[in-house]
C-alpha cells in the first residue's frame, strides 16, 4: 500500500522500496521506543512510589534521548574470545527480526507496508529470526550467563509460538482470511463488531464465540508476553539469575539494538493481539470524519486508534511487569505445554464445531 | 519437585555429559554482596554448591584486640551493617556481664524500641531483596521505602542512618529526641497496614509460592545439625527464640509470640517458611514496640556508664537474638583496658554453610531463591 503510494509519487521502484521500508522506522518505532522507555520508567517509578527521571526537561521527558546520545558516544566492546562475526550480525538479526513485522501491521486501511494475505503467518514466521539472533549473540559472547540466557529464550519463544498459532488458527477458521488488513476491514463499525465480541453481524454463533474469544485472547496475550520476554516470562534475561541474559556482554549501540528490538516487538505484539481482537485499527465509537464530511480525516483518526490501542496493551505489559514475580524455567515450559496449548486446541475445536453449524 | 529432578537426573545418567562449573560472584547482581557460590551443573541441575568467602572480611576480630572496649563498638555496627543496632546491642549486653553492671530502665527499654525497629528494618530488607531476586521489583521498592522511615527514627535520635555507634557499655549515648516516642507511635500505625499490603502483592502471590514453596527444604534435624538459628530455624518448625528462650535485657517484661514455619504453602522449612516466618516476626516487632512505649519510665540514660572500662580477668559468653539469629560475643578479658580477644558468632556465617544441603538436585533459579531466603549479610559473613 504504501508502495504504490510512492511508486505512483515518484515513478521509482527503488525509491519507493527505500522510502517504504524506512518510513515506519522514523515515524513510528523510533518515536514510539523513546516514548515507551520513558513511560516504562515513569510506569514503574509511579508504581512504587518514586517519581522516576525528573531532571532532564520537564518531568524528565528528555530523559531517554539522553540516554540514546550517550549510547551512540560509548566505546562498542568486543571482548578477544568473542566470535566476533556472529557477535557483531545478532543485534542486527534481532532488530531486524522484530522490525520486519511492521511490514504487515495496518496501522489505518492505507498506511501497511505490504498488504500480503498472509499477513499474521509471516509476522509469526519472521519473528521466528529473532530466535536465531538470540542464540548467536548467547553463543558467540563466549559466556556461561548468556548461553544459559540465549538457550532459555530460544526454548521459549519456540514453545509459545504454538498457543499463538493455534489461537490465529482460530480466527483465521472464522473468518477466512490471513490478511491483517482484512481482518481489521471486518471488525468495522462499532466496538461490538470487534472479534473479541463474536465478531461482525448479528447471529446465533456471535454470541457463542464470545466466550472462547476471551479464552483465545487471554491465551495469545499470555503466549506473546513470553515471546517479547516480558515479566512473568522474562526468564531469558532474569538480572538476579543470569545478570543479563543472551546481551550482558554488549555495549553500545548494540546494546540499543537489543533495546530497540525489545520494544519494537512489545508493540508488534500489542498490534497483532489489536488487530486479531480487537478491531485494529477500526474506531469502537464511528468516525469524525463520517460525521463532518471531512474524509480525509479518517486515516488520521485510525491511527490514533490503532496506536491508541496498540499502547494501551503495552501499558498492560508494564503493569505485569512490575507487579508479578518471575516464573521458573520448567515452570514457564509447564504453563505452556500443561495449559496454554491444551487449552487452545480444545478452542480450536469447539470454534470449528460452531462454525461448522 | 526435587524428588521429580532427581529422577531424571538417573534416567540421564546412560549419556556421557560433561558438568559445567558456574561461578556465581562475587560481581553478581543476586549474591547480596561479594559472595561467590561456584556451582557444579549439569545442564540447569545443581550438583554441588561451594561458597566461597572472604571478599569482605576486615579483621574485626584482630582490630578489637588493640581497641579498648568502648571502642569496638563502632566496629560492630559493620559486621552486620543492616542490623548495627542489633550488633551494639549484644556487644553492651556481652561486657555489661563481664562488667557485671545493672543499667538505668529507661536504657533497657530504649534498647529495646531499637533492637525491635532495627528488626523490622533488616526483616525489610531481606523481604525486599527476596521478591527482587524473584523478579518482583516493586515490594523491594516499597520495602525500602518503609524501611527509610525506620532510619529516619535512628538519625533523629543518633545523627546516623546506618552505622550508629548509639548503644554505649552502661547505657545509650544521648536521651532519645522529645518527638521520638510520637513519631515512633505513628510508625506503628503507618506500618501495619503495609505489612498487609506487602502480603497481598508478594506473600500470597501465586507466582511467588510456585517459586519458593517446596524450594530448598530445611528439615530440622538437618537445621540443628548446622547450627542454624533465628529465622530459619523457626521456619523449620522449632520454637526458639533467645529472647523468650534465653531472655536478655527486659524482654521478660514484654508480651509476644514466636511465629514458626508450618508448611502452609508446602512443605515445612521451605523457602516460602522462611520469607513468610520474617513477615510474621515484623508483627511481633510491633507489638513489642508499642507495649515498650506504652510502658517507657522516664530517667536519665548516661548515668551508669562506667568512665574506665577495666575488667577482671575472665571470659564471657553472651548471646542475644539478632534478626538473623544467635548473635553471640565470647570476649576474653587479660584484666587490661583492651579485651584479649572478641569472637562473634556470626548467625550470617553459621546459616550460609547449610547452602550446598538446600540447593542440590534444584535449578539455578532456585540457588538464588535459596541463597534470599537463607538471608545472609556478607559483612556479617566475613567480618
Amino acid at each position: 500500500m504504501i508502495y504504490d503510494f510512492f511508486y505512483n509519487l515518484t515513478g521509482s521502484q527503488i525509491l519507493a522500496y527505500v522510502i517504504g521500508s524506512l518510513l515506519p522506522l522514523f515515524i513510528f518505532i523510533l518515536p514510539f521506543a523513546l516514548v515507551a522507555v520513558l513511560l516504562e520508567r515513569k510506569v514503574s517509578a509511579h508504581m512504587q512510589d518514586r517519581l522516576g527521571p525528573m531532571r532532564v526537561g520537564f518531568h524528565g521527558i528528555l530523559q531517554t534521548v539522553a540516554d540514546i546520545l550517550k549510547l551512540i558516544q560509548k566505546e562498542d566492546i568486543v571482548a578477544s574470545p568473542n566470535d566476533k562475526p556472529l557477535f557483531n550480525l545478532a543485534p542486527v538479526l534481532v532488530f531486524a527480526g522484530s522490525y520486519t513485522a511492521f511490514a504487515a501491521i495496518p496501522f489505518t486501511s492505507a498506511f501497511i507496508g505490504s498488504n500480503i494475505d498472509l499477513g499474521i503467518i509471516f509476522i509469526i514466521a519472521i519473528t521466528g529470526l529473532v530466535v536465531a539472533g538470540i542464540l548467536m549473540a548467547g553463543w558467540a559472547s563466549n559466556n556461561k550467563y548468556t548461553l544459559l540466557g540465549a538457550m532459555r529464550s530460544a526454548a521459549q519463544i519456540i514453545s509459545y509460538e504454538i498457543p499463538t498459532i493455534l489461537v490465529v488458527l482460530t480466527l483465521i477458521m472464522i473468518t477466512g482470511t490471513a490478511s491483517l488488513n482484512k481482518l481489521s476491514e471486518m471488525q468495522s463499525g462499532h466496538f461490538w463488531n470487534w472479534m473479541i465480541l463474536g465478531g461482525p453481524g448479528l447471529s446465533l454463533t456471535k454470541f457463542l464465540f464470545i466466550p472462547f474469544m476471551i479464552i483465545g485472547f487471554v491465551i495469545i496475550y499470555i503466549s506473546t508476553l513470553a515471546e517479547v520476554n516480558r515479566t512473568p516470562f522474562d526468564i531469558p534475561e532474569a538480572e538476579s539469575e543470569l545478570v543479563s541474559g543472551y546481551h550482558t556482554e554488549y555495549s553500545g549501540m548494540k546494546f540499543a539494538m537489543f533495546f530497540l528490538a525489545e520494544y519494537a516487538n512489545m508493540f508488534a505484539v500489542s498490534a497483532i493481539v489489536v488487530a486479531l481482537f480487537f478491531g485494529g485499527y477500526q474506531s469502537p465509537v464511528g468516525y469524525l470524519g463520517n460525521t463532518f464530511h471531512l474524509p480525509w480525516l479518517i486515516p488520521i483518526e485510525q491511527f490514533f486508534w490503532f496506536t491508541f490501542k496498540g499502547v494501551f496493551f503495552v501499558v498492560v505489559q508494564m503493569w505485569l511487569r512490575w507487579t508479578l514475580p518471575r516464573l521458573r524455567v520448567d515452570q514457564l515450559m509447564a504453563v505452556c505445554w500443561k495449559y496454554l496449548i491444551p487449552i487452545a486446541f480444545v478452542n480450536l475445536l469447539i470454534v470449528g464445531l460452531i462454525t461448522v453449524l | 519437585m526435587a524428588a521429580d529432578i532427581e529422577n531424571k537426573t538417573t534416567t540421564n545418567e546412560k549419556l556421557k555429559t560433561e558438568e559445567m562449573i558456574l561461578n556465581m560472584g562475587p560481581q553478581h547482581p543476586s549474591t547480596h554482596g561479594v559472595l561467590r557460590l561456584e556451582l557444579q551443573l549439569e545442564g540447569e541441575l545443581i550438583v554441588n554448591v561451594k561458597p566461597h568467602i572472604g571478599y569482605l572480611h576486615r579483621c574485626f576480630e584482630k582490630h578489637a584486640e588493640a581497641m579498648t572496649y568502648p571502642q569496638v563498638i563502632p566496629y560492630t555496627d559493620r559486621m552486620d551493617y543492616l542490623a548495627s543496632m542489633y550488633n551494639e546491642f549484644g556487644y553492651a549486653v556481652a561486657v555489661e556481664k563481664l562488667l557485671d553492671i545493672k543499667v538505668p530502665e529507661r536504657v533497657e527499654y530504649i534498647r529495646v524500641i531499637m533492637g525491635e525497629l532495627q528488626r523490622i528494618a533488616s526483616h525489610l530488607v531481606a523481604l525486599g531483596t527476596y521478591g527482587a531476586d524473584i523478579g518482583a521489583v516493586t515490594p523491594f521498592l516499597f520495602c525500602f521505602r518503609d524501611r527509610e522511615k525506620i532510619l529516619s527514627l535512628f538519625e533523629m535520635t543518633c545523627g546516623a542512618r546506618l552505622l550508629y555507634n548509639y548503644i554505649w557499655v552502661g547505657g545509650v549515648s544521648h536521651d532519645l529526641h522529645h518527638d521520638f516516642l510520637r513519631l515512633t507511635k505513628d510508625f506503628v500505625d503507618y506500618f501495619r497496614p503495609k505489612i498487609k499490603e506487602l502480603n497481598d502483592l508478594l506473600s500470597f502471590n501465586k507466582i511467588f509460592i510456585e517459586r519458593t514453596a517446596n524450594v530448598g527444604i530445611l528439615p530440622l534435624d538437618t537445621a540443628i545439625n548446622y547450627g542454624i538459628t533465628g529465622p530459619m530455624l523457626r521456619a523449620s518448625g522449632m520454637k526458639w527464640d533467645l529472647r523468650k528462650d534465653d531472655p536478655y535485657s527486659i524482654y521478660d517484661k514484654f508480651d509476644f509470640d514466636i511465629p514458626v514455619g508450618d508448611g502452609r504453602m508446602g512443605t515445612v522449612g521451605d523457602s516460602w517458611d522462611r520469607y513468610f516466618v520474617r513477615v510474621l516476626e515484623m508483627e511481633q516487632s510491633l507489638r513489642i514496640i508499642e507495649q515498650a512505649i506504652a510502658q517507657i519510665p522516664e530517667g536519665d540514660v548516661t548515668s551508669a556508664i562506667p568512665k574506665r572500662i577495666k575488667p577482671v580477668v575472665g571470659q564471657v559468653y553472651s548471646r542475644v537474638e539478632g534478626p538473623r539469629g544467635e548473635l553471640g560475643y565470647f570476649i576474653i578479658s587479660n584484666g587490661t583496658v583492651n579485651p584479649f580477644r572478641v569472637k562473634v558468632r556470626a548467625p550470617s556465617f553459621v546459616n550460609l554453610a547449610v547452602i550446598n544441603e538446600l540447593c542440590k538436585g534444584h535449578l539455578v533459579a532456585d540457588v538464588i531463591t535459596v541463597l534470599g531466603s537463607i538471608d545472609i549479610v556478607l559483612g556479617d559473613v566475613d567480618r
